[in-house]
This record gives C-alpha cells, sequence and structure tokens, in this order.
C-alpha cells in the first residue's frame, strides 16, 4: 500500500470511527446515567438520515435554506422529540429490569421503521453534498480526498470536545455525574434531576440524529440503517466499557481503524473483523477497556 | 411570616412503606436559629421523619409548612430549594466526583456574604479538605466523607440543616471535631435537626428535643428538661 492510500484510508477510518463515536456516545450516556439500555438508539440515527434527505425540501421552501439551515431544523426537531420521549417512555424505565427496557426500546425500533415508511418510504435515497464542502482537496500527485468528509471529522471533534467540556468542566456536568450514583442526594440538594435526565436524554438524542443529518451525504439513507448502526454502536460500548465516554472514543476510533483497514487488506474476512477485536478484547478485558465510574 | 414563626411546622405527620405505617402524627417545629435533638432507639421512625420531611417518602399524610409556604406535596429539590440542606446518614458523598466538586456542584450564592458559607469558609472549617480537593470522594476516610458532606449541605446556604448519624463510625476525635463544627453551623445562625447516637451530646447541643417511640413522639420540650425526664433512659434502652 502505497502512502497516499494508506493516508486516505486513515483519514477514512479516522471520520467513521468519530462518527461511530457520536452515536455510541449518547447510547452509552443513556445506559451509563441513567441506566437504561435503549435499542431504539440506532433509530435516532436512522431519523437524522432522512431527516437530511426530507426535509431539505421543506427547509429550501420555507426559509430558503440549503444543508446548514436543515441541520439546525433537524437539530431542534430532535431535541424535542427527545424531550418527548423521555417524558412519555423512557422515564417510566429507570426502575425497570432491563428485559423491560429491551421490548420497550425494541417496540420503538419497529414503530420509527413503520412510521418512516409510512411517511418516507422505502427507498434507497442520497443525499447530496452541499456545495460549500463539495470539493476535494489534493493528497500526493493523483489523488484527493473529499472536503466533505474533512467536515464530518471535524463536526465530530467540535462535537467531542464539547461534550468532555459540559462533562468534566461545568456544574451541568457535575449534577450530571452526580446522579448516576446517588438520585436521591442530588434532589437533596435542590437539583430537579427528573428535568436534568430529560434534558440528558434529549441531548443524547440530538447528538444521534446530527450524526444521522451528517453522515447522510456520504452513506445514502435507507431502511434498517439505524440497526446496522445500533449493532456497531453496542460493539463499541461494550469494548469502550459500558458507561464510560473516554472507552467509546478509543473503541469507536479502534473499529474505525480495523474495520477500514480490514476491507482493504483482508476484504474476505472484513465482516466479521469487528467481532474478532471485540472477542479478544473481552478476552483481556473482561469489563471492556475503561470501566466507568 | 412573623420573625418568631417557625421555619418548619409540620403538623400530624403520617408516613408509609408500603403497608407498614411507619409514623402516627407527629408535630415538630423549629424555629429560626434553634438547634433540635431527634431521638429514640434504633426502627423508631427517625429517619423516616427526616425523609419524609424532606419529601423524599411519597407516601405521607399530615401539613408542612416551611417558612411559611406549604410543602405537604412537595418534591425533594423544591423542599432543598426553600433552604434546607441534608447530610445524610451513610455521607452521600458523591464517589465519581472530586471533593472540590462534590462542595461546589450544588452550591448557592449566598444572599448575606458575611453569614454565607463560600468555598473559602468551608475550606476554612475543614483545613484537611484542603490536600483532598482533586481526590475522588471514594478516595476519602470516612472523617472527610463527613466533612465534605456537611460542607456541601452549608454552600447551599440553607436555613435548616438535618444531620442524621453524621458522627457514626468516627473516630473520637473526628467526633468532637465534627460536634464543634455542628456548634459553629449553630453560631451561625443556622436552625439544625440532629439524630445522632450519642443522645448526651445531643441534648447539650439542643434546645429542644423529641424522643419518637414506635412513630411517635413520647417525649418532648426544652433539651435540659428531657434530658432530667426519668422516661429517657427507658425510652432510649440504655
Amino acid at each position: 500500500m502505497d502512502f497516499t492510500i494508506f493516508l486516505i484510508q486513515l483519514l477514512n477510518s479516522l471520520q467513521y470511527g468519530l462518527l461511530l463515536f457520536l452515536v455510541a456516545s449518547g447510547l452509552t450516556l443513556i445506559f451509563g446515567i441513567m441506566g437504561v439500555i435503549n435499542l431504539a438508539h440506532g433509530s435516532f440515527y436512522m431519523i437524522g438520515g432522512y431527516m437530511a434527505f426530507a426535509l431539505a425540501p421543506i427547509v429550501a421552501a420555507t426559509f430558503g435554506g440549503g444543508f446548514f439551515s436543515t441541520l439546525c431544523v433537524g437539530l431542534v426537531l430532535a431535541v424535542v422529540l427527545g424531550y418527548v420521549l423521555e417524558w412519555a417512555f423512557y422515564s417510566y424505565l429507570y426502575e425497570r429490569e432491563h428485559l423491560q427496557q429491551v421490548l420497550m426500546t425494541y417496540g420503538l425500533i419497529l414503530v420509527f421503521e413503520e412510521l418512516r415508511s409510512l411517511l418516507v418510504g422505502d427507498d434507497v435515497h442520497g443525499v447530496k453534498v452541499p456545495d460549500l464542502l463539495a470539493g476535494s482537496l489534493p493528497l500526493g500527485e493523483v489523488m484527493t480526498y473529499p472536503v466533505y468528509r474533512l467536515f464530518i471529522s471535524a463536526v465530530c471533534v467540535a462535537l467531542a470536545l464539547g461534550m468532555y467540556f459540559v462533562f468534566s468542566r461545568t456544574r451541568l456536568g457535575m449534577m450530571i455525574r452526580a446522579g448516576s450514583t446517588n438520585r436521591e442526594m442530588v434532589q437533596s440538594l435542590g437539583i430537579d434531576i427528573k428535568f436534568l435526565y430529560r434534558v440528558v436524554f434529549a441531548a443524547g438524542v440530538a447528538i444521534a440524529v446530527l450524526a444521522g443529518m451528517v453522515a447522510a451525504p456520504v452513506s445514502s439513507v435507507y431502511p434498517g440503517m439505524g440497526n446496522q448502526v445500533l449493532i456497531i454502536c453496542f460493539v463499541v460500548v461494550v469494548i469502550g466499557g459500558i458507561g464510560s465516554i473516554r472507552g467509546a472514543l478509543v473503541a469507536a476510533l479502534l473499529i474505525g481503524l480495523v474495520d477500514t483497514f480490514g476491507k482493504v487488506l483482508l476484504p474476505d474476512a472484513a465482516g466479521v473483523l469487528v467481532y474478532v477485536l471485540m472477542a479478544l478484547i473481552l478476552l483481556w478485558k473482561p469489563d471492556g477497556l475503561f470501566k466507568a465510574g | 411570616m412573623a420573625p418568631t414563626d417557625p421555619i418548619l411546622d409540620a403538623r400530624n405527620i403520617h408516613a408509609w412503606y408500603g403497608s407498614s405505617h411507619v409514623l402516627h402524627g407527629i408535630d415538630l417545629k423549629i424555629a429560626r436559629g434553634e438547634t433540635v435533638g431527634l431521638l429514640g432507639r434504633n426502627g423508631m421512625g427517625k429517619s423516616t421523619l427526616i425523609r419524609t420531611l424532606l419529601g423524599h417518602v411519597t407516601q405521607r399524610d399530615g401539613q408542612i409548612h416551611l417558612f411559611g409556604h406549604d410543602v405537604s406535596k412537595s418534591k425533594p429539590h423544591e423542599v432543598a430549594r426553600r433552604g434546607v440542606a441534608y447530610v445524610p446518614e451513610g455521607r452521600g458523598v458523591f464517589p465519581n466526583l472530586t471533593v472540590r466538586e462534590n462542595l461546589i456542584m450544588a452550591a448557592r450564592p449566598s444572599r448575606e456574604a458575611s453569614r454565607g458559607w463560600s468555598y473559602e469558609r468551608v475550606l476554612e472549617t475543614f483545613p484537611r479538605l484542603t490536600e483532598r480537593l482533586t481526590n475522588l470522594g471514594s478516595q476519602l476516610s470516612g472523617g472527610e466523607q463527613q466533612m465534605v458532606s456537611i460542607g456541601r449541605a452549608l454552600m447551599t446556604q440553607p436555613d435548616l440543616v438535618i444531620l442524621d448519624e453524621a458522627t457514626e463510625g468516627l473516630a473520637p476525635l473526628i467526633v468532637n471535631e465534627i460536634w464543634n463544627v455542628i456548634g459553629d453551623i449553630r453560631d451561625s445562625g443556622i436552625a439544625t435537626l440532629i439524630v445522632d447516637r450519642d443522645f448526651r451530646r445531643v441534648l447539650e447541643h439542643s434546645d429542644n428535643a423529641l424522643v419518637l417511640q414506635k412513630g411517635l413522639v413520647e417525649l418532648a420540650g426544652p433539651a435540659s428538661k428531657v434530658a432530667d425526664d426519668p422516661a429517657l433512659s427507658g425510652l432510649l434502652g440504655v
């Protein structure tokens, strides 16, 4: 493999890993802090992808805007969706057993897929790369790299830094972390934990939706796209250590590398490499790379 | 409300855990700046009474007023925001937060700068915590955890602090330090409700005291009178 191809694959794996991190971070957050296994998390990614496709003409007609206006409208809708879902469904799950959580959130997947089918249909759709980011950068003498993929990575890095800042440096982050260990004490300090969790959940949904929207131009949108992401995200969460954001980042980047280079170097085995990686890491560290806490 | 009105006025408090009726109609008043001792053997309803006042026991009945506001149906965070801080049994320090984070996470600005409990003032009161600021709650000794728990409560600028078994399981030297701080809290004009196994010290520090027996108040009045009451030793099983 010559250096330029290696560099391109490295950038691809980075972009894929960062995107996975974005989706998986919401999953691990909702599990680590609220104790809810949210199978429907992949559906939020799917909803994001379809929003990028279906909202674009509506936003263009209403606000005359392009891709970035669609992103903003989609984000607002995602926060509202997350807030309402937490209020209507997820808030009843905190005290429940995992089996009930799995059943209800699996039910939500079916509902979301059916709604998607009714509203947008079952076809595969492409989403146009915004004009502003449609170009390519030269890489070496013959190769180029699409600007949009760099944009995806940049968005992911910015969000990851933002999350890190909120969690580790702000009082809001302290309250959220405290809530994961002792809800009653947090309430006794005058903090409305129900509202706090609703906000965290809405943020987790918004991040997954945003990931879906941003990824849509490179991945296209198709039925079942959420489930595919969900499975890989669970691999990320398990490898990284359940509930650990740092672990999710490391695991997502690792999976990005293994998956991307696997497809180039060992195309026949590419489908299973990620799971082999998971098995090896679990043999070495049964709780994942970083145990939360 | 008039300055002489009680800041906490609880009447006819009942509480249940499932089908078991734990509190059978308790009255409790706490005046501004007053220290009240709550005594009774294990399982007589002290912690339940505290948790009911704080809004944590949802199966409850009776009237609770804080600063003239009806909080009988309020949620725990609403009670806390009315100026009630809680130092729970077991300390409730967040193990995954540093000492500094534990202290500042719920801090509120003081209404009167001179009387308020700032971060600096808490560290002056507990100098030992200064060396532990970046340690996690889980890395602290029991005594240090108790200091964090009390400091955290004070930084919410409360008018009433409820201390449940604040000296439990601590070394005698630390126990003395905690009682000194309870004295400081009282001197700074904050009312306190104290539950502690060491009933003599509770009575020594309190203005008024009440003794619970099977979810009812069996003995109540000025702490000195309660201390001299012949029924006390029987009620406490000492």
